[in-house]
């Protein structure tokens, strides 16, 4: 794989080659264990373990919390303290499914910021790219049918608003909104089948991550230079490359073991500081919160849902030239599935053919410019639709887009790249070596 | 690194701040910083406490409100008021518990696998899980940070509600409301449950209204949280094995790392 020359799985006992001619699945273990790596991995590439880590995770908890609990609208909210109070441990199990879903999005943002800033989503990693943000609106979805289980208050109407959002597609929006409720507003059958499709969908993710992984072992890891690793001899292979096994396994188990520190403090000394004190508060279709507040991961993408009001003048003129078809309401859900179609793009809509965000001068700016923004939005998309929250979050909105529509490419052509390392043992050479200074002037900590 | 570290405290704070607002999106009134015994890391629950709350709670709120998601018997678990089961047993005989069986179709005397009774009037919410349901002081200054170390709040809320009446009244809709600074609208149903005295400790604790308010604050934690205690203690045991197991791999990582590195400055590797 990878077409990196590396040493491959040779069978030696008899009992290897028996297999080995039948199923060749100790070499495929040995290939996909032993990767040649490139040894200047920063921290930063942590997180696709951690990722793994927290699916694994979820799944198991998940699993023993289906044990115990009831998906119907009389029950489901009893269940829940039911496994809190009477289950033998329950309350850890179900503390560690609820914050574990936290920790997956923490990570997979920081994940996705770093294929960003490193260029790992440009050629030959699209697919990679791709595969990605499916499992990313997989896990959008699993987690939003995940809230509505213990059926609390922001469980419904949370469920009520989001799967509102489809009723506002022009002419089958309402057909689609009452096929995936199962009937005209949330009730039973919406409960029952967000269960099933809660369980089912970490399955689906889990088939997409070993299309992920296949696919970037395909073409190899990207690194913080975004310099290939060398494929002319197996000797240059060698200089730039370690195995997985044990160099990053090690490495990431260690970050792995620090992450779970922090968040066996958050389950354990304050589990609910990251929801909403409404969900336990048993759902009632008659009395609507006062403000319906998504968990925070999905809040960026909230704000620009509502920031295209009926007062944008882009939306009116949409409005306007489609006869009503597009009103705000529907421009607001375009926009923020948009938001991910756009940033799905990002391999086709980045022109510069400098992969690293640490050779482009001007790149840095917007990028970092693009992470706060996206906290601001987070911000913004916490508070309530009044004042002059909805201005910041349109401009916040607007400058997502721009980001890959505007920015991206055009930086590729405007933009003077700084000199890149010829090889990565170079750059982790001037990194280690006595003589710093060829590794680019503001170059991370690589691997320790 | 450091870029790394101002990621993470950026990240810290936005998520601090943007509950910290979904709180203050909550729209309670005032609600007092009270100190409780079980709040923070350390914070265990005070038992005495917890059993002059389950006295006030008897005595004044189990009139109108329920517990409907709490079993009797777990009065004597552990980490709880931590009554005898001879004691619950008399707890439910003196206070002529009941429930309804529907296998008898009558009502029956509950047992101590019975839950407590639930809300006896339709517009007094059941109280098991008040205390969670209810957001606090998010402060300092909207950055959630009392939330973050101390709990989300509402033991605060409760004990903030019973001691925060106002004095005013007023008649809507036929019924009177009674001005209070906590509740979110300003004015609501219950009136003013408690007064000094209106129950007799037996440990000889003066029944000041504060007081009564902390206690029962502090025992609808216990029924919102009833593992809290063994949930820290958790926490304790898992960040000291983790931490020595990141220590130990991060000196195997050191080790594994350093002929890597050795070779990079130069030198030949061991």
């Amino acid at each position: 794989m990878s077409g990196i020359p590396h040493d491959h799985y040779e069978p030696k006992s008899n009992a290897e080659k028996w297999l080995h001619r039948r199923l060749p699945i100790v070499s495929l273990m040995y290939d996909t264990l032993m990767i040649p790596t490139p040894k200047n991995l920063n921290w930063m590439w942590i997180w696709g373990i951690v990722l793994t880590f927290c699916l694994v995770m979820q799944i198991i908890t998940g699993i023993v919390l289906v044990m115990h609990y009831t998906p119907h609208v009389d029950m489901a909210f009893a269940s829940v303290e039911h496994i809190m109070r009477n289950v033998n441990g329950g309350w850890a199990i179900r503390y560690i499914h609820q914050n574990g879903a936290s920790l997956f999005f923490i990570a997979v943002y920081l994940h996705i910021f770093r294929g960003l800033y490193y260029g790992s989503y440009k050629a030959p990693r699209e697919i990679t790219w791709i595969i990605g943000m499916l499992i990313y609106l997989l896990m959008m979805g699993t987690a939003f049918m995940g809230y509505v289980l213990p059926w609390g208050q922001m469980s419904f109407w949370g469920a009520t608003v989001i799967t509102g959002l489809f009723g506002a597609i022009p002419f089958v929006g309402e057909a689609i909104q009452t096929w995936l409720l199962g009937g005209p507003a949330v009730d039973n059958a919406t409960l029952n089948r967000f269960l099933s499709l809660h369980y089912l969908l970490p399955f689906v993710i889990l088939g997409l991550v070993i299309v992920h992984i296949w696919a970037f072992h395909t073409t190899g890891n990207n690194n913080p230079t975004g310099v290939e690793v060398r494929r002319t001899s197996k000797k240059d292979a060698d200089s730039d490359t370690l195995p997985f096994w044990p160099y990053f396994v090690i490495k990431d188990l260690f970050a792995l073991a620090v992450i779970f520190v922090a968040f066996f403090a958050i389950v354990g000394f304050m589990p609910n500081f990251l929801g909403h004190p409404d969900n336990y508060i048993e759902a009632n279709p008659l009395v609507t919160p006062a403000f319906i507040v998504p968990e925070w991961y999905f809040l960026p993408f909230y704000a620009i849902l509502r920031a295209f009001d009926g007062e944008v003048w882009l939306v009116i003129v949409a409005d306007f030239l489609t006869a009503g078809i597009v009103d705000a309401k529907f421009f607001g859900v375009l926009a923020m599935f948009g938001a991910i179609i756009v940033m799905a793009l990002a391999p086709w809509l980045d022109t510069s053919s400098v992969r690293s965000g640490r050779y482009r001068p001007m790149f840095k700016w917007w990028f970092w410019i693009f992470v706060v923004n996206f906290f601001v939005l987070m911000w913004a998309g916490a508070m309530p639709a009044e004042g002059i929250y909805p201005y910041i979050a349109l401009i916040g909105s607007a400058y997502w887009f721009a980001y890959f529509l505007v920015i991206l490419p055009l930086l590729g052509v405007i933009e003077k790249p700084l000199a890149q390392p010829a090889t990565i043992e170079e750059d982790f050479n001037a990194h280690y070596g006595k003589t710093g200074g060829l590794g680019g002037a503001s170059a991370p900590t690589p691997a320790e | 690194m450091l870029r790394k570290l101002a990621i993470s405290a950026a990240a810290a704070a936005t998520l601090a701040l943007s509950s910290g607002a979904a709180l203050a999106a909550g729209g309670a009134g005032y609600v007092e910083n009270f100190d409780f015994a079980h709040e923070g890391p350390f914070g265990r629950f005070d038992q005495t406490q917890l059993q002059r709350g389950l006295q006030v709670y008897t005595q004044v709120c189990a009139a109108c409100h329920g517990l409907r998601y709490v079993p009797l018997r777990t009065l004597s678990d552990e980490g709880g008021p931590g009554l005898s089961e001879e004691e619950v047993r008399a707890y439910i005989e003196q206070n002529y518990i009941e429930v309804y069986d529907a296998e008898l179709q009558d009502w029956r005397a509950a047992t101590p696998n019975d839950h407590f009774p639930q809300s006896s009037m339709e517009n007094a919410p059941d109280l098991s899980l008040m205390t969670k349901a209810r957001a606090g002081f998010s402060g300092p200054y909207g950055l959630a940070l009392n939330p973050l170390f101390k709990g989300m709040g509402g033991s605060e809320y409760v004990a903030s509600l019973l001691t925060h009446y106002t004095g005013s009244e007023k008649e809507e809709f036929g019924s009177i409301l009674y001005g209070n600074e906590t509740y979110g609208g300003g004015y609501l149903a219950m009136s003013p449950p408690l007064w000094d005295g209106a129950v007799e400790y037996g440990d000889g604790t003066e029944a000041t209204v504060e007081q009564m308010a902390l206690d029962v604050a502090s025992f609808l934690t216990w029924t919102a949280e009833p593992k809290l205690m063994a949930r820290k203690q958790m926490g304790f045991t898992a960040i000291l094995m983790l931490g020595l197991l990141a220590v130990m791999l991060y000196l195997t990582n050191k080790r594994i790392w350093a002929p890597v590195k050795a070779r990079a400055k130069g030198y030949p590797a061991e």
